[in-house]
């Protein structure tokens, strides 16, 4: 998968989770631009897993602060 | 200077709120007497207990009493050292092999606290490359054994066997897997169901640790807990459990049939680096154990009481955490934090004291009353708690 249809399909996940509304790129930060406590995090967290069929431990997750970051690991995390 | 504590000032902002509309505080509750397991004075009122986890009430119970006096006199009161040094006493011995045979099972390993060995036990067995695959509403001890662990985390949705399922079959082939499960979760009361959980984690290769805190002593036939209950407990690897609830003093323990369970006491640093329990309090573990053995009476009598408390508040229209009674805890669903500190307020007025939970340790940023029975409540008490949940909830608007 390219980082642009992985890019699609994690913003269409995203969606539900982004309650503002809030503009979604590269450098959006997970907990000040959209604001996500952790049980939001935990949730979106579960839905991207179950999307691409991957793990994001606990500990990878510490790494990803913003969008980007998400994308890349998720392209990463796919092989 | 960057104040170190600025990183606290929306919670302390919080409780100022919370204080100033002239509640008493929930988390400074002094119990001046305490007269029986469920009776004491609190903020100078007589008080029926009803949050303590001290579901059979051993606390007050003569043989243990007597038992712990004995220890205290004949031992000290302190063993000054780590279990691994100046720190095991005839009665650390004890009080494990009373463990082993209330499980059934090979080895048992006394810590100071359930929170220690979850801390110990989950840190130490999970290393570098191993996954943990653990229920997201698991208790604190087990999210701080995983921290202070090497292991990568990954939680499930609470309770789910295929959120489990579908994470066990993602982690890479021949990494190490422990699940990490709880008997009884005791924000909500609810069990799991274990039967299908461990048979899904072992299919997948994985070992299993079962903290079974709030159902010892009084679930499953022989009192060992959901995993007994469910006929699932030889395939348990790990059972880890505490002696501030059933059995009424201080400490935890882990009781693993695991050929090479020994060596955890060498390696596992938070049994090692920290001095063990007092004399008194093994010895009072030890004999309270023992009668936890044949509390088959004292067990139907609590199930009466949490069935009745259970029917009752929802006849009242409280919403509970459970649709039906699966435990001794039952939790009254708070619409948000100040009315429910409002009417744990207006319970304690009236002579009653439960358990107030909030965000960020109940699920889902509930808040919760919680209530725990204990085998010791009479029936009449139970009918008095719950015409004090009928007084306070209306004075409340809560129903
Ligand atoms: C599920 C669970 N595990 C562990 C603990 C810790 O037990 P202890 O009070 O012995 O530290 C508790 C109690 O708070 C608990 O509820």
């Amino acid at each position: 998968m390219t980082r642009d249809e992985t890019d699609s399909r994690i913003r269409a996940l995203i969606e539900p989770f982004n309650k503002k509304g809030a503009r979604v790129d590269d450098a959006t930060s997970f907990a000040g631009d959209l604001e996500f406590d952790s049980l939001t995090v935990m949730d979106f967290v579960a839905a991207i897993e179950d999307e691409f069929d991957i793990i994001i431990s606990m500990n990878q997750q510490a790494e990803i602060e913003n969008y980007g970051q998400l994308v890349d690991a998720v392209c990463k995390l796919q092989g | 200077m960057n104040d170190l504590f600025s990183k606290f000032d929306a919670l302390i902002q919080q409780r100022e709120t919370l204080l100033a509309g002239g509640v008493e505080d929930p988390f400074n509750l002094v119990m001046e007497r305490v007269l029986s397991p469920t009776q004491a004075v609190c903020n100078g009122r007589d008080t029926i207990l009803l949050g303590t986890y001290n579901y059979m009430g051993m606390t007050f119970d003569p043989d243990v009493i007597a038992a712990g006096k004995k220890a205290l006199d004949d031992f000290g009161s302190g063993t000054t050292g780590s279990r691994v040094l100046n720190g095991t006493y005839q009665g650390h011995r004890e009080v494990e092999a009373a463990l082993c045979e209330f499980y059934a099972m090979d080895h048992a390993m006394v810590f100071s606290t359930g929170y220690q060995a979850n801390l110990g036990i989950i840190s130490t067995i999970a290393g570098k490359g191993d996954y943990i695959i653990l229920d997201i509403d698991s208790h604190a001890s087990i999210w701080d054994a995983c921290k202070m662990g090497d292991a990568e985390v990954v939680p499930f949705k609470h309770n789910d066997l295929e959120a489990m399922e579908r994470r066990l079959k993602r982690v890479p082939e021949g990494a190490g897997i422990l699940v990490v499960l709880e008997g009884v979760y005791s924000m909500l009361g609810d069990v799991a169901p274990l039967a299908e959980m461990v048979a899904i984690a072992k299919k997948h290769g994985a070992m299993v640790l079962v903290d079974e805190a709030h159902s010892m002593g009084f679930i499953g036939e022989h009192g060992r807990g959901v995993a007994e209950d469910q006929g699932v407990l030889d395939q348990v690897d790990f059972v880890i459990g505490t002696f501030s609830k059933s059995v009424g003093t201080v400490g935890g323990f882990c009781v693993s049939n695991h050929p090479k369970f020994e060596i955890m006491r060498l390696v596992c640093r938070p049994y090692v680096f920290t001095a063990s329990l007092p004399p008194s309090v093994v010895a009072t573990a030890a004999t309270s154990i023992r009668k936890l053995m044949h509390g088959s009476n004292k067990r139907a009598h609590l199930w009466e009481n949490s069935r009745r408390l259970h029917g009752g508040l929802q006849a009242l229209g409280f919403q509970l955490g459970t649709q039906e009674p699966q435990s001794a805890i039952v939790a009254v669903i708070m619409p948000n934090l100040e009315r429910g500190a409002a009417m744990w307020e207006a319970l304690l007025k009236e002579g009653l004291y439960v358990n107030l939970a909030r965000p960020p340790a109940t699920p889902a940023n509930m808040t919760l009353l919680r209530c725990s029975l204990c085998a010791e409540h009479s029936a009449e008490q139970v009918e008095e708690i719950l015409g004090m949940f009928e007084r306070a909830g209306k004075a409340v608007g809560i129903i």
